[in-house]
């Protein structure tokens, strides 16, 4: 168990998602893939930020202890916004999928292609 | 060196690769699944692999997050949206992008990994098993990762506190949003 088994493990859940994401139809499942690719985002910041050594300690070894574990925790600081854009995103995607489909009985995303060319 | 007791066993690795492995196939299944619903509950389950994959990173809090977040709402909503949406669209085919698509994420993925694995990434193991950090400093970090929740509140409402009231903002106006877009008319 290192840094490089997460990463790998995030590039491979990552690419999945892209497939997806490109590939389906229905936009819901759009919205899923989307999903995995936040999720390989958020293990590979968590690992980042258990394994490496943060730029506070690696470029001044002087530093205080205090000062120098001040921001170990970022990587997790950024993945708790992650997950609230991510909330939100889904919130507001679903909504949108949902009013496309009261308006035209489908949720292909190429039924909804009014801005084509 | 670094909290003992996750690291550096041989239960742990195992536990990491079943982890990993599920949710890999949990993952694949999302994608390549015709049903949608369940393709939803494998979503389900590579969530909670995500969850554990953080446990393994000592990121306890994440984890519940993800658990409450994820497994909790997002899966919800996804599967109210489904269930809204299925007397009409049976299943999620995929469109002729099919073939390129899955020969450039193969690509895509063999990149990221090289990359991964070629680096070389200045790791903490590394430069306290050197002696590039002090003792006080290595102290320090294993008593920040025995306990995590009280850093990552000081980080979020002093380091990062601008970013934390915007993102309650976000959070507001994604709710009314959504709820202008869906309201009958």
């Amino acid at each position: 168990m290192s840094l490089e088994n997460f990463l790998v493990v995030a590039a491979i859940i990552f690419a999945i998602g892209l497939y997806g994401a490109i590939t389906k139809q229905n936009a819901i499942a759009v919205l899923m893939s989307l999903e995995l690719m936040f999720n390989a985002v958020n293990i590979s910041a968590v690992a980042m930020s258990r394994y490496i050594v943060p730029v506070s300690i690696a470029q001044n070894p002087q530093t205080g202890a205090d000062q120098a574990v001040q921001f170990l925790l970022t990587g997790q600081v950024f993945t708790v916004f992650i997950i609230t854009v991510a909330a939100a995103e889904v919130a507001l995607g679903l909504a949108i999928v949902l009013s496309i489909f009261r308006q035209r009985a489908s949720i292909f995303v190429s039924d909804a292609a009014e801005l084509k060319n | 060196m670094l909290g003992q007791g996750t690291e550096a066993s041989l239960l742990a690795d195992i536990v990491f690769w079943v982890i990993a492995v599920s949710s890999i196939i949990a993952a694949l299944a999302v994608v390549l699944l015709k049903d949608l619903f369940r393709a939803a509950l494998f979503l389900i389950v590579s969530f909670l692999g995500v969850a554990g994959m953080f446990v393994l990173l000592r990121a306890e809090f994440l984890a519940v997050v993800q658990v409450l977040v994820y497994v909790g709402a997002i899966s919800v909503l996804i599967i109210f949206a489904i269930l809204m949406t299925r007397d009409v669209e049976e299943g999620s085919p995929a469109n002729k992008f099919r073939l390129p698509m899955a020969i450039f994420s193969a690509l895509f993925a063999a990149v990221a990994i090289y990359v991964a694995v070629s680096t070389n990434w200045n790791t903490l193991e590394l430069a306290i098993a050197s002696g590039a950090i002090a003792e006080e400093t290595t102290a320090k970090i294993t008593e920040v990762y025995s306990n995590t929740i009280p850093w990552i509140g000081r980080l979020l409402l002093r380091d990062f506190v601008l970013a934390f009231e915007v993102a309650s903002v976000v959070l507001l106006a994604a709710l009314i949003g959504a709820l202008a877009l869906i309201r009958e008319r």
